[in-house]
């Protein structure tokens, strides 16, 4: 035990000193700054230049009616023009002002518009240019119909529509978009540490193979609390690594609130989350964690030089993504059939079955059994990674591949 | 607490390594392990530290195999040397020291000591990759002896170093038998294992070809040299029965005679031929054993 803390102490101490470490918090930290007060730094950036839009048309009203219409957009000034279509045109282009609308009577007297501006491919303007005129059309129509404004109002306003599911245990639409968000967070925490934690402890690994150190360690503790005192120290270090990531955010984003209206924690659902859903995350997570984290060892110790490691990782990165595509579906349709299937295999479970528990309603036997599969996987892999791992870690040779895990197997195999 | 091997052996697949190996390894003395490449000296070690089961027979030592509990007591250099390359030498030797079971403070008394003997304390603050191969593998000798082992294994030892570290090393050796370790080594250098063993051992294929005390196994293997320097042509001796082998040197010739008796047959026929400067009878050396022994094998 004591070793054990030893090699857990020295994994963390040695990771967190090192430059890599370092390096990755402070550009991930830079980001989570940056995307946080992404709406500041926007605004900053364009500051109040006010485009100006020159407005033709054969109607005087509509003009008037347009510039009404776009008067709540402080960003945009809508000028009459006078002179012909040809002359509004160069001015455009001559870079007096950003765009032109041309207002014009269609077939059935409704109005129509074309927009030219000296680059099409940024669509805002011309999309609030549109919105607009599509308001002046449905308006024009209307008062030729001789609808009246209320009227038109109760057309026009958004239907009243109310999800209630009616098993009485089932989720409500509210915690539905809560489980949403956790569910995305979980799956981004899920996705990041299983690529860079495993990746971490699959090089930890094969570094001390290829330096051929790892003889010496076998030979003094055993390879099982090697492995799992890697996979707890990387765990610490990751536990370390996203509590100053969260605690910078949070920092961050309650900062930009104060001078935004929009809270990024409530569009997310994160401001008033069940407990069990915390609970249920921090379980599969963990369970998930060491699910991966074994395996990572296991083909870290089958390499003998360290770029051999990142070609072993694919088949576990493609594991990861796999299981994100399910989640992301899953969203939508966590009932389907595929997704039910799907989440009792121990590689998905952390992700699906805790999208399950936190979009529908669960029978306890259902989460206890996929509990019990990723224990008993955890425990298998555990067991057959110590294994290879003590066989694999005496064995240097060219290649990667299954014939390996064979020979690794063997090699530690008790005969007698 | 002497080592004992029955009738162990390993097979990887269809491959024998070591076959059918009996040894009993005495305490605080140094044995020695003979044997050309491939021999199955290192999966021997490997097998008597616990790395890897043998397919059969007993490996005993302290009243059972040697397993983890009773890793601060055994010290091992392994043949293929390895170090964490961007540790610092202090830095590494504690860790190591501290998965043998040592408190830091104990250790870097040790390891002062130690670096001190191999005259390089300079290297203490600096990282393994900055260092010569030759320091190198002091500093992983010193891994392996660091936590005061009782039994310490030592897989090719010398190799890669130059005389006059070689020359350190032993002495360390030496120095680590008189304190009490027991020590057990392999070398395909046979002047290193007659300089420093007892007991050895040559391996040949996994199988022990000679086994016991240097001296019984020189004795026993009765052919002895003769080394003649003479002023006249000695090529003809070669004839007389009982001579096993002629080799003509840079002075004189040496010959290899089967028993001592033909010693006397050899000094008669010189006599009167001429001027006779040098005539020794000298005991064989372990590496006409092993030529003998293992060059019989192969027929």
């Amino acid at each position: 035990m004591n070793k054990f803390f030893t090699i857990l102490r020295h994994t963390y101490a040695n990771r967190v000193k090192s430059k890599s470490f370092i390096i990755t918090s402070i550009i991930t930290i830079a980001l989570i700054l940056v995307v946080s007060n992404i709406q500041t730094i926007i605004e900053t950036f364009s500051g109040d230049d006010q485009e100006i839009i020159l407005v033709k048309s054969e109607q005087e009203q509509w003009t008037d009616r347009i510039s009404q219409i776009l008067s709540s957009n402080e960003d945009l000034l809508i000028e009459p023009y006078e002179g012909t279509i040809e002359e509004a045109k160069s001015e455009v282009e001559e870079g007096n002002y950003q765009s032109v609308v041309a207002l014009e009577e269609g077939e059935d007297e409704l109005p129509q518009a074309t927009y030219y501006a000296n680059q099409i491919a940024n669509t805002s303007t011309s999309e609030v240019v549109r919105q607009a005129v599509q308001q002046l059309k449905v308006s024009e129509a209307t008062e030729r119909a001789e609808v009246e404004a209320n009227v038109l109002q109760q057309i026009t306003a958004p239907v009243n529509f109310k999800l209630v599911a009616l098993e009485e245990k089932a989720k409500s639409e509210e915690e539905l978009n809560q489980t949403r968000g956790i569910v995305y967070i979980m799956l981004f925490f899920m996705y990041i540490s299983v690529l860079m934690y495993g990746n971490m402890i699959a090089t930890e690994v094969a570094t001390e193979k290829s330096s051929r150190v790892m003889e010496i360690l076998i030979s003094s503790v055993s390879p099982v609390s090697q492995m799992f005192a890697k996979i707890s120290g990387i765990a610490l270090l990751g536990i370390t690594q996203f509590s100053i990531f969260v605690l910078v955010g949070y920092v961050s984003l309650s900062q930009s609130e104060r001078m935004s209206d929009g809270s990024v924690l409530e569009t997310f659902g994160l401001t008033n989350i069940d407990p069990t859903t915390i609970a249920f995350a921090a379980v599969f997570f963990i369970l998930g964690y060491l699910l991966y984290a074994t395996l990572a060892a296991t083909l870290g110790s089958l390499v003998s030089r360290l770029e051999d490691a990142q070609q072993l990782m694919v088949p576990m990165t493609l594991l990861v993504v796999a299981a994100f595509m399910i989640a992301v579906f899953g969203l939508s349709a966590p009932d389907a059939p595929f997704v039910t299937v799907s989440s009792y295999f121990p590689f998905f479970t952390p992700l699906i079955m805790f999208l399950r528990v936190g979009m529908l309603e669960i029978a306890v036997w259902e989460i206890a059994l996929s509990i019990a599969i990723m224990v008993v996987s955890i425990g298998l892999l555990g067991y057959i990674g110590a294994k290879i791992y003590r066989g694999g870690v005496l064995m240097y040779g060219k290649s990667s591949s299954l014939k390996d895990i064979k020979a690794a197997l063997q090699l530690s195999k008790r005969e007698s | 607490m002497t080592l004992q091997l029955q009738e162990v052996s390993k097979t990887f697949g269809s491959f024998t390594a070591v076959d059918h190996l009996s040894l009993e390894i005495p305490e605080k003395q140094i044995f020695g392990f003979l044997g050309a490449n491939g021999a199955g000296k290192t999966t021997t070690f490997r097998m008597i530290l616990g790395l890897i089961d043998q397919s059969n027979g007993t490996i005993t030592w302290n009243n059972g195999q040697i397993g983890y509990e009773q890793s601060h007591l055994i010290g091992y250099l392994p043949e293929e040397r390895g170090l964490y390359p961007k540790l610092k030498v202090q830095e590494q030797l504690v860790y190591l020291a501290k998965l043998r079971g040592m408190e830091k403070a104990d250790s870097i008394k040790e390891i002062d000591y130690w670096l001190e003997r191999f005259k390089v304390p300079e290297y203490k603050h600096k990282k393994v990759e900055e260092l010569s191969k030759g320091n190198q593998q002091k500093i992983q000798f010193i891994s392996a002896v660091l936590h005061k082992p009782k039994l310490l294994i030592l897989d090719e030892p010398f190799s890669g170093l130059d005389p006059v570290n070689v020359e350190m090393l032993k002495d360390a050796v030496i120095e680590l038998k008189e304190r009490g370790t027991s020590i057990v080594f392999s070398s395909h250098r046979m002047e290193h294992v007659e300089e420093l063993c007892e007991n050895l051992c040559i391996m040949h294929k996994g199988k022990p070809v000679v086994h016991g005390g240097l001296k019984e196994i020189k004795r026993s293997f009765g052919k002895k040299n003769i080394r003649i320097v003479a002023d006249f042509d000695t090529s003809y001796l070669e004839g007389i029965q009982g001579v096993t082998k002629y080799k003509k040197l840079m002075e004189g010739c040496q010959l290899q005679i089967e028993t001592e008796e033909v010693s006397q047959e050899v000094f008669e026929n010189l006599h009167g031929k001429g001027f006779v400067r040098t005539f020794d009878i000298e005991e064989p050396t372990l590496n006409d054993i092993f030529i003998e022994k293992v060059g019989a094998s192969y027929e």
